[in-house]
């Protein structure tokens, strides 16, 4: 496309210092062409990342070729818009699941649960990456370690599945609502205890996982402290501060 | 007290005043989800057809949240003006619409009967209004407030300038300040979302605007959109503070979710009076609203989504703000699905807002789990801009990258103003003008790389 169409902006190495869209120029007082398209892609792939389903039979493959024991179970809205429009039902364990859960061999310590949440992309590329470097950490008998992955499932799915494997601590990786720059964020919830109706207030939160965010390594750091901290003083959320020292971790690696 | 209308053969009973309006709110997701919505569509022009006929002296005596049980309702009922009211105290709510829409209802009439309205009478006005009413309403409405310029005038457009960063980096939030001045951005306020909420870091984002403030003799106002406590704590430990923050709602069970009162209110804006930094007014609050969280913090006590919201403005205006802004599509579909909805939303928040006195803005926005795109965004914006909106948000290319979600750009509101020939604040402007960022016409100018702004900023604000 013609350059000397557009008013350039003579401030494009301001760039360095962040990644919002400045120094864009403008045709009279609009966007070029060129960032009305860059826009529309990365919108586009939010929007996929949104109502793109999570590929579950991949996704369990690959997590058994890892050596991990799964188990799959669904929420009680049927499809996306219902998850949308829903976040109750996505929040709730299906019945038939839960009966099927209980019939399982119990969580021998923790129990993880794999949800596509907001983002499917997320999951399907950062939990098997991300489980693995946590394994490499955290100590426990991970044969018999259940890996649940929860079709439109929430956060609080968690807790129902935890409560029926009567795990001690529960771990939730789950797709987060993806912005325009970052549609794969992977969150990661810790719940000590997890029961049916927990406040997210007896939760902890490690956000943006990504290799452009968070990366693998410092999250399953912070994720293997909190674990073990969460365990050993019996309680999440609030009270359980996050002081692993991440500048520690950097120099190591 | 119930209320009733037959429609045909069938007769359509509704339990009470909060029910009534539940069932007449035009359709949004949040009401269904929280079982208040109409069942069918004859149900909800039932619902507006008995609506239209309730005296609005109804709403003095029917609480739609009990008196004793929040403090969001005696402070509706405790200051409302009889003398304000008595002009209108005759009408219905169908005929309050009637009133809203003569020529001769005009905005000093408007402006002397907002002390006698009440929220929960305005949400059921706008009940009964299509979109245009609510346009050509709020446009009447003139809300004027200052602190280092004025805004609100007629025929005017502020921008809120919006430069956040995923790590409060200060030289990453300097260069989208400085990118949005250059875009003749930032008149309403340079307001920043903080990621941390410590001190130490909330401090150099305080002072670095303020320098730059200094620096250039820019006519603007600054703020950091943290939890009104840390900013009273920041105020005591000398922070340069313009604006004091807070997100409010329209129940004292939503406000205490969100760790406010109004006594807490109360002493922020004490606090934020006692420094006089505001040179030509002292409208020091900046507060931020939205359709749904009373739901989403579980203290909606049945009443709908659009009800809550305009209860909210009756927290704003005991404390005289200078700016309102409702973030209208930011909370999500389960709250308000799509562009309709947004849109819908984004008219009646600032109708009620400004008729209720208040000086409104709208963050035009929307996140990627809702039916929206940017072509919704155009249509709420230029809507808006004819219902003579105070201000807009000004976002480097309409994403938020710290927040995840998107509005509107400093091209955005470079449209607004030539497609409606709406001007910044006089003040802003003028030193627009000096700084040879626009033309006297108001139009942006080219902007070389020797630009004064652009090479001393940086330097500034620790950007180099």
């Amino acid at each position: 496309m013609a350059n000397d169409l557009i008013q350039q902006n003579p401030w494009d190495e301001l760039r360095a210092h962040t990644s919002a869209r400045i120094a864009l120029g403008r045709v009279g007082c609009s966007l070029p062409t060129r960032e009305v398209l860059k826009f529309g892609l990365a919108h586009a792939q939010a929007r996929d990342a949104v109502h793109r389903p999570l590929d579950f039979g991949e996704l369990k493959h690959q997590l058994h070729a890892a050596g991990f024991r799964t188990l799959k179970v669904r929420s009680n809205a049927e499809d996306r818009q219902t998850y949308l429009l829903r976040p109750d039902h996505g929040r709730h364990l299906h019945g038939d699941c839960q009966v099927q859960l209980l019939h399982e061999l119990p969580a021998p310590e923790i129990a993880i649960v794999l949800a596509d949440g907001l983002s499917a992309v997320a999951v399907q590329r950062h939990a098997l990456p991300l489980l693995q470097a946590f394994r490499e950490r955290f100590d426990t008998d991970w044969a018999n370690t259940p890996v649940v992955l929860a079709e439109q499932g929430r956060v609080a799915i968690g807790d129902g599945i935890g409560e029926a494997l009567r795990a001690r601590l529960l771990i939730v990786m789950i797709g987060e609502r993806p912005g325009l720059t970052s549609p794969d964020s992977l969150g990661l919830y810790l719940t000590y205890a997890p029961r049916v109706g927990c406040l997210d207030s007896s939760r902890n939160c490690i956000s943006n996982v990504r290799p452009e965010g968070l990366p693998y390594e410092l999250a399953a750091h912070k994720l293997d402290y909190l674990a073990r901290q969460a365990l050993r003083l019996q309680l999440s959320g609030v009270q359980l501060k996050d002081d692993s020292n991440l500048r520690s971790v950097l120099q190591a690696d | 007290m119930p209320y009733q209308t037959t429609i045909g053969s069938l007769v359509y009973r509704f339990a009470d005043l909060k029910t009534l309006l539940a069932k007449a709110s035009p359709a949004r997701s949040g009401d269904y989800l929280a079982g208040l919505a109409a069942a069918t569509y004859e149900e909800r022009m039932a619902a507006k057809l008995a609506l239209a006929e309730v005296p609005l002296t109804r709403f003095l005596d029917e609480a739609l949240i009990p008196y004793e049980q929040d403090e969001v309702t005696r402070l509706i009922i405790d200051r409302h003006d009889a003398a304000a009211f008595a002009p209108i105290s005759h009408l219905s709510v169908g005929d309050l619409r009637d009133w809203l829409l003569l020529e001769k209802t005009d905005s000093a009439r408007l402006a002397a009967v907002a002390a006698g309205l009440t929220p929960e009478m305005v949400a059921a006005v706008s009940k009964l209004m299509r979109n245009q009413d609510l346009i050509l309403v709020a446009r009447k409405c003139q809300v004027i407030t200052r602190f280092r310029n004025t805004l609100g005038l007629p025929g005017h457009l502020a921008v809120r300038l919006q430069p956040n960063h995923p790590t409060d980096d200060v030289r990453g939030i300097a260069a989208s300040m400085l990118d949005g001045l250059l875009y003749g951005a930032g008149d309403a306020t340079v307001g920043i979302n903080p990621a941390s909420d410590s001190l130490p870091t909330l401090m150099r984002l305080w002072q670095m605007m303020d320098e730059v403030r200094q620096h250039f003799e820019i006519p603007m106002q600054s703020c950091v959109l943290t939890h009104v406590t840390t900013q009273i704590q920041a105020i005591e430990a000398g922070a340069p503070i313009d604006l004091v923050f807070q997100s409010i709602a329209g129940t004292e069970a939503t406000n205490a979710g969100f760790g406010v009162s109004l006594a807490i209110l109360r002493e922020a804006h004490e606090a934020a009076l006692s420094l006089g930094r505001g040179t030509l007014g002292d409208n020091v609050m900046y507060f931020e609203t939205g359709q749904g969280s009373a739901l989403s913090a579980g203290g909606h006590h049945g009443v709908d989504q659009q009800t809550c919201e305009a209860r909210a403005y009756a927290v704003a205006r005991e404390f005289r703000p200078l700016l309102v802004n409702t973030v209208v599509g930011f909370i999500g579909p389960e709250y308000l699905y799509d562009g309709k909805q947004i849109i819908r939303a984004g008219l009646e928040d600032h109708f009620c807002a400004k008729l209720l006195g208040l000086p409104m803005g709208c963050d035009v926005c929307y996140t990627n789990h809702a039916e929206a795109d940017q072509d919704d965004m155009d249509s709420l914006l230029t809507l808006l801009g004819a219902a003579g909106i105070n201000f807009i948000m000004g976002i480097p290319g309409a994403d938020d990258i710290m927040l995840n979600y998107q509005s509107t750009s400093f091209h955005d509101a470079l449209y607004l103003r030539h497609v409606l020939g709406l001007k910044r604040a006089p003040e802003f402007d003028a030193w627009l003008a000096r700084m040879a960022i626009t033309e006297p016409s108001g139009r942006l100018r080219e902007i070389g790389s020797g630009h004064h702004l652009l090479k001393q900023l940086p330097h500034i604000s620790g950007a180099a």
